[in-house]
């Protein structure tokens, strides 16, 4: 018999808390697949945030330290200048990354941390229940925006890769989404190739993949999907935002 | 012993911390503590370490997660108001059980406060951020020890895995005395907790504060304070100082005990038998030592920089068996001999039947 | 000898740091117990500075000197200020050439030295303060004239070779000051 899909080993076999149809999942898999594609699981360290993310390191066979909130990058800051050797990543929400964790996000990029920041952005905050995150939309209704994200109070939202992308010591920068197959191939590629770019020693990348909340957006599997390509996909483009090789390259 | 060179306080706990191992080092300017700042960007870089200045306290005490969650010796140093931004890390260090080794120079607080030195963090050192936790505290009085208690502070943090902090303040870090740069034999501990990376060789580690399941979180507080007992019974430190027959005990840390020092041998000049105990370890807190001298003497005296903090563990640990008075500056204005003297006075006079 | 306390103070930029630092090494060499305890604030020059230095053959308790033997004054705050903390019998090295008035008390020992100008006239400018300290050693004896030399070639940073002969003059035009 031949087996034609497997789990990955670097996602340990267990059941994962995530709601159904939340696209956390996906990425895990997607992560795990390139740490055993590029054999480095064994030197991998994983930082998990807080939020829906906060339990990863349950689901990732590599080592894995838990971080404070908005403060992964710091922590894969520690973990990559104690051994250059190790291969760290981040795995973190958008409340953790582009609220709370903003200044260590910026300054982790500016340094060019030779580290791979896996930035999952739902436009929520899932694990407190749904409440307005840095990058919920205009208009958006929330539990701490019941009216509607209006922007003339509490501004605008926070466009990462845009963002980053005037940050010299960046490298690498793409925004993926995991909405259908050819996406999800995409987002592999990304990731994969932000894991590369760190074992090259080229340092910090981030990888934003856009993702569904079916749950606190209160909509089914299949209509977060759609939410998602009708609503987010156009105020947050999809592509790359950076990459420092390919423009030598050029 | 090695030839003694002059040496600033802040300078010497940045030597010491190389001579312990350290290798890493994560801080963010501030007075009074820049120099030893200063002392690791001009000298890790040159050792093959790391000195990385960072973009706040909150990113350099985790910078010191990652660090020491990888099983390497890592410091962290600050002044007052940094230290405030630090707790969040202090008591994530508590909650993944990582040793660390962090150091404040006090200046006068609350808030921005001043520059000047302080002893006002004290509660904040013993007591600390939010959760069950300890952090071994740690209270030199000259240069000499900041040595010697910055390399014990290594020690200790890999030994009960906890952060120790040496407490220190303003006028120890920036004043110079000789210093006998002298290590002996450094103490290390294995780490098989570490993420080292698997090597695909042993399941994962995990270095997590956080447990959704009340009975276990409970579990980790119990099995932490078992260690904290261990600590407790084992690392008391503390100085008596013409204790053999005092009637008056001062009881003061850091730079005012040196004052103290100076108002006890003045007192016994004057013919009043004074003494002091000089607490080393504010936590674990001498309290054995207090409690027996609370079977001596006529009263204690609390000399410190603050409003009064440490008096309340002067009076827990001697069971208010003998009154405790207070003397005391606050706001960066170091006691005079003169003022601890006239304590003295005052004490002396409170006579009354031995306990 | 037992304790001696003194206290250096006058501008930013004047040296009075690395008086005091001159002083505590001198100790260190003869082996003796010394604190060395500067002020600081945040006038980085031309602010106040002064800074205190215990040398004693005891160990030392509180470094902070509240009742100086000796202060060394180059200017006139300092020397307003300083002037009332003598102990009675205590020595004033006073740069005359920055100090416009005469001690007050009769109960210390006042040296005047034109410091500033002497420094200035042999090319010495902003030595001052070792003209000073030369004549200080004399006075006082706290640190042995004989270890002058090696001391400033300890302390005189390698990257500026020249400035070991510059100090060595300044100290020499001090000790031979007659006040």
């Amino acid at each position: 018999m031949t087996t034609v899909f497997d789990r990955p080993h670097a996602l340990i076999d267990t059941n994962l808390h995530y709601c159904p149809g939340c696209t956390h999942g996906i990425i895990h898999r997607l992560i795990a697949e390139c740490l055993d594609e590029l054999g480095v699981e064994g030197r991998a360290i994983g930082i998990s945030s807080v939020g829906c993310s906060v339990l990863t390191y349950n689901y990732f066979n590599c080592d894995m330290i838990q971080a404070a909130h908005g403060r992964a990058p710091a922590v894969a800051t520690g973990a990559k200048r104690a051994d250059p050797n190790n291969i760290v990543f981040t795995y973190q929400g958008d409340g953790d990354l582009a609220a709370i964790g903003t200044a260590e996000t910026v300054h982790s990029a500016a340094r060019g941390e030779n580290i791979t920041v896996i930035f999952v952005n739902n436009a929520i905050y899932g694990m407190t229940g749904g409440q307005m995150a840095p990058t919920s939309l205009p208009g958006q209704i929330t539990q701490t925006s019941p009216y509607g994200r209006d922007v003339k109070t509490v501004g605008y939202p926070v466009k990462v890769c845009e963002m980053l992308s005037n940050v010299d010591g960046a490298s690498y920068l793409e925004r993926v989404t995991v909405c259908d197959v050819k996406n999800v191939n995409n987002a592999k590629r990304a990731i994969k190739k932000a894991f590369q770019y760190q074992i090259d020693g080229k340092g910090f990348s981030l990888i934003e993949i856009l993702s569904t909340c079916p749950t606190n957006w209160g909509l089914t599997p299949e209509k977060a999907i759609d939410w998602l390509k009708d609503n987010m996909i156009p105020y947050y483009p999809l592509g790359v935002y950076k990459d420092k090789y390919a423009e030598e390259g050029k | 012993m090695s030839e003694k060179v002059l040496m600033k306080g802040n300078e010497a706990i940045a030597e010491a911390a190389l001579m312990a191992g350290c290798r890493h080092y994560f801080g963010y300017p501030i007075t009074p503590q820049t120099e030893l700042t200063a002392y690791m960007a001009k000298r890790l870089p040159k050792m093959g370490g790391v000195f990385l200045q960072a973009e706040s306290e909150l990113a350099a005490i985790n910078m010191v997660i990652g660090v020491s969650s990888c099983g390497k010796r890592v410091m962290t140093s600050s002044s007052s108001p940094g230290i405030s931004l630090k707790s969040e890390g202090l008591s994530y260090l508590a909650g993944c059980c990582l040793p660390a080794f962090v150091v404040n120079v006090q200046r006068g607080g609350p808030g921005l406060g001043g520059i000047q030195p302080s002893q006002s963090d004290y509660w904040q050192a013993t007591r600390g951020a939010h959760g069950d936790y300890r952090t071994i505290v740690l209270a030199p009085d000259s240069v000499q020890e900041m040595v010697s208690l910055t390399i014990k502070g290594f020690e200790l943090a890999d030994k009960y895995r906890m952060t120790s902090m040496l407490l220190a303040d303003g006028t120890l870090g920036q004043m110079m005395e000789p210093v006998s740069l002298d290590a002996g034999e450094i103490k290390t501990f294995d780490k098989p907790w570490a993420t080292t990376g698997t090597k695909m060789a042993r399941p994962h580690n995990i270095i997590n504060s956080l447990s959704l399941i009340p009975e276990e979180l409970e579990q980790w507080n119990l099995e932490r304070f078992a260690r904290y007992d261990e600590a407790e019974a084992n690392e008391v430190m503390y100085e008596e100082y013409k204790m053999e027959d005092a009637d008056v005990c001062i009881v003061s840390f850091g730079i005012t005990a040196r004052v103290s020092k100076n108002a006890v041998d003045e007192a016994r000049a004057a013919g009043i038998k004074a003494g002091m105990i000089r607490p080393i370890t504010l936590w674990p807190f001498p309290k054995k030592p207090l409690l027996a001298a609370a079977d001596k003497v006529k009263a204690f005296i609390s000399v410190e920089m603050s409003m009064g903090q440490m008096i309340e563990d002067v009076e827990l640990a001697t069971r208010c068996k003998r009154p405790v008075l207070l003397c005391n500056r606050t706001g960066g204005v170091i006691p005079s001999v003169k003022e601890v003297l006239e304590k003295i006075n005052e004490a002396e006079k409170i006579g009354g039947d031995r306990a | 000898m037992a304790a001696t306390q003194i206290i250096f103070a006058g501008f930013g930029g004047q040296g009075i740091l690395f008086s005091g630092k001159f002083l505590a090494n001198g100790a260190l060499l003869e082996d003796r117990q010394v604190s060395w305890l500067p002020s600081y604030g945040p006038e980085m020059r031309g602010g106040t500075a002064n800074c205190s230095v215990i040398i004693s053959d005891m160990p030392i308790g509180s470094p902070i000197v509240a009742d100086p033997d000796v202060v060394v004054v180059m200017n006139n705050p300092s020397f307003d200020k300083y002037e009332e903390l003598l102990v009675p019998g205590g020595k004033a090295f006073i740069d005359s050439s920055l100090i416009t008035r005469q001690a007050v008390r009769t109960d210390i020992e006042a040296y005047y030295i034109p410091a500033t100008q002497i420094a200035s006239d042999n090319g010495l400018d902003g030595l001052a303060n070792m003209v000073i300290i030369g004549n200080l050693i004399r006075k006082t004896g706290v640190v042995s004239w004989d270890n002058a030399e090696t001391l400033v070639r300890k302390i005189v940073p390698a990257k500026r070779p020249e400035l070991i002969e510059y100090n060595l003059k300044a100290l020499d035009l001090g000790y031979n000051w007659e006040n």
